[in-house]
């Protein structure tokens, strides 16, 4: 029974961080199909550059920010520069966004060399809560306040403002939302902004429990697009439920087979895809 | 058989270039010889990735699964059953297909973005196979001491020297570059480039088009098996990282550099990738920065790769003259 809360709480903990990741990577594939093999290097990078920020200031808040306002301008930088000219040239997304990927993975080498770092946390989220027989880290709890505060943000934005409306109608149908007025241009780089940025958090936030260490972008990259695959590209709903199964199965999966563990990542997925080839949530 | 395959030109670059493959390379250094049989093996894999991706039009992102199937069979059963090189050969190959026939249900449903995610999560199923799975496949250690194929047929050499190994990949590229070439040409390589054009044309002129892309995939799957179990022996070592999403994305870039939909220009592609990722990190230890820029190069000055480039050129060159003439 503790082993199950225990690996519950866990698997729900990991499924935040993955929401981070992945929530914002679904908006930028709903909204315009871009297969952004760069967001795991936010992730990475985020972490970095909070980690320094952190060194130098002492603050995790000013760290977190920093991360979020670098990662922000990279991603930006990056969709004007060349994604936004590859419009439904998959190919060309993918190699484009891999190149970036392997030069910022170089660059971040280069810079913050190949040891692995901490993030200190904040003194008040160490610790642990108890919980009956059970010992909660603070930390991960702090994990899933920020995910479910992103999630619920996002689904109110997108749900009861003017300019949510306006980024339901780019994902719906880009064309028809050119042509009512809409800057579909100015929405499509804030969201691609926005998708970079939370990355970036969900990099910090995961660099003060699983560290921040080269290859940890590509290390989680498949993660995000399993959520993404899963859920359904542009459902905010989707990403949500997506990150919590996949966290679970992730979970599940390495206590019960610890050999089989990915397979039983990946294998509900495909049954998934089987039946519904565009996600629980997603639409063709 | 193949010359019927080629146009005139065409006949006397190839000509010219195998010519070369088979004399030069034994005068090669080590180093040099080791180069040019990867890249021989590779270009393979990138051959048979064109198939659905140059010919077809689908970019499939877990192609490094195939390879790594038929690199596994090779580890597990020459090192633990003693197996030799035909049976393994026939079990990496088939197995490939199989896997191949099995993704297809899935990943053929979709097109597009959707096409890309599922293989590339598909792929991903393998590789964590390949990493977790440690009874079958050791994990991360991966595989180690590979024995070089014994192939019987009363051959003279001994596979495990360089050269003779050189030659024996350079007769599996021959191979796998008629037998590609073929599939191509044929009717059923035709459909597979209407359907890469206009598939609802296809559909409506009565082709069943679901199963002339299954099939197309089958194929790229086996071959890319083929690719796996000469790259293992070539290597004497199989590891996960043989078949992470890395080797899936070069081998598309290898194609896209090369020139999509040529099989000639995925071989070329397969070369310049080799040489490059070696030979630039003899130099520097920055050299994923380099292939990072080459990623992006390849899409900002040469999308439609090295073969479409020098086609344009001679194209322009010769409408130049006509102009000039006229």
């Amino acid at each position: 029974m503790e082993f199950l809360l225990i690996q519950l709480f866990n698997g729900v903990s990991y499924g935040a961080l993955l929401f981070l990741l992945a929530g914002g990577l679904s908006l930028i594939f709903g909204m315009m199909r871009i297969v952004n093999m760069t967001h795991g290097s936010y992730y990475l990078l985020g972490g970095y550059v909070a980690l320094t920020v952190i060194w130098r200031s002492g603050y995790f808040v000013l760290g977190l920010l920093a991360a979020m306002l670098v990662i922000a301008c990279i991603g930006i930088a990056e969709w004007n520069a060349f994604l936004k000219r590859l419009s439904g040239q998959e190919l060309g997304q993918v190699l484009t966004t891999m190149g970036f990927a392997l030069i910022f993975q170089d660059l971040a080498l280069v810079v913050w060399g190949g040891d692995p770092y901490t993030i200190p946390q904040p003194k008040f989220l160490s610790g642990s809560l108890r919980a009956g027989n059970l010992f909660l880290p603070t930390y991960r709890i702090f994990i899933v306040a920020v995910a479910a505060a992103v999630a619920i943000v996002l689904w109110l934005v997108l749900g009861r403002t003017r300019i949510g409306a306006m980024m339901r109608a780019t994902v719906d149908d880009p064309e028809m939302a050119r042509g009512v007025g809409i800057n579909v241009h100015a929405i499509s780089m804030g969201v691609f902004a926005m998708g970079a940025m939370l990355a970036a958090v969900a990099g910090v936030v995961a660099g003060g429990f699983v560290g921040v260490y080269p290859g940890a972008d590509f290390e989680i990259l498949p993660y995000a697009f399993v959520v993404v695959i899963m859920g359904g590209m542009g459902s905010l709903k989707g990403a949500l439920i997506g990150s919590l199964i996949v966290g679970l199965l992730d979970n599940f999966g390495k206590a019960l087979f610890p050999e089989l563990s990915y397979f039983t990542l990946f294998a509900p997925m495909a049954i998934i895809l089987a039946v519904r080839p565009t996600g629980l949530f997603g639409r063709a | 058989m193949i010359a019927r395959l080629l146009a005139g030109r065409e006949r006397l670059i190839l000509g010219a270039f195998l010519l070369v493959l088979v004399v030069v390379p034994p005068f090669f250094s080590g180093f040099l010889l080791a180069l040019v049989t990867q890249a021989l093996i590779l270009a393979i894999l990138s051959m048979s990735l064109d198939i659905i991706l140059g010919y077809t039009g689908l970019a499939s992102l877990g192609h490094a699964a195939y390879l790594g199937i038929g690199a596994y069979a090779v580890g597990i059963l020459s090192t633990r059953y003693g197996a030799g090189f035909w049976t393994v050969l026939l079990v990496g190959v088939l197995g490939a297909a199989v896997v191949a026939a099995v993704f297809g249900l899935i990943a053929l449903r979709a097109t597009g973005v959707y096409f890309l995610m599922i293989t590339l999560a598909l792929g991903m199923v393998v590789w964590g196979l390949a990493h977790r799975w440690v009874s079958v496949t050791s994990g991360d250690n991966g595989i180690a001491s590979v024995p070089r194929p014994r192939l019987g047929l009363g051959l003279p050499w001994s596979f495990s020297d360089a050269v003779p190994f050189y030659y024996l990949a350079l007769v599996a590229f021959l191979l796998a570059f008629t037998l590609l070439r073929v599939v191509v040409s044929s009717p059923f390589g035709q459909t597979l480039v209407g359907i890469r054009e206009s598939e609802s044309r296809m559909r409506t002129l009565g082709y069943h088009v679901w199963l002339h892309k299954y099939i197309g995939f089958v194929i790229a799957g086996a071959v890319g098996g083929f690719a796996g179990v000469l790259w293992s022996y070539y290597n004497g070592f199989v590891s996960p990282a043989d078949l992470e999403l890395a080797t899936s994305v070069e081998t598309l870039l290898m194609v896209a550099l090369g020139g999509r939909g040529t099989l000639y220009g995925p071989a070329l592609g397969a070369a310049v990738i080799v040489l490059l990722k070696n030979l630039v990190s003899v130099y520097t230890h920055r050299w994923l920065l380099i292939l990072g820029a080459v990623y992006i190069g390849t899409i900002v000055y040469a999308p439609e790769g090295i073969v479409g480039a020098i086609r344009q050129w001679t194209e322009r060159t010769r409408r130049d003259k006509a102009w000039s003439s006229g």
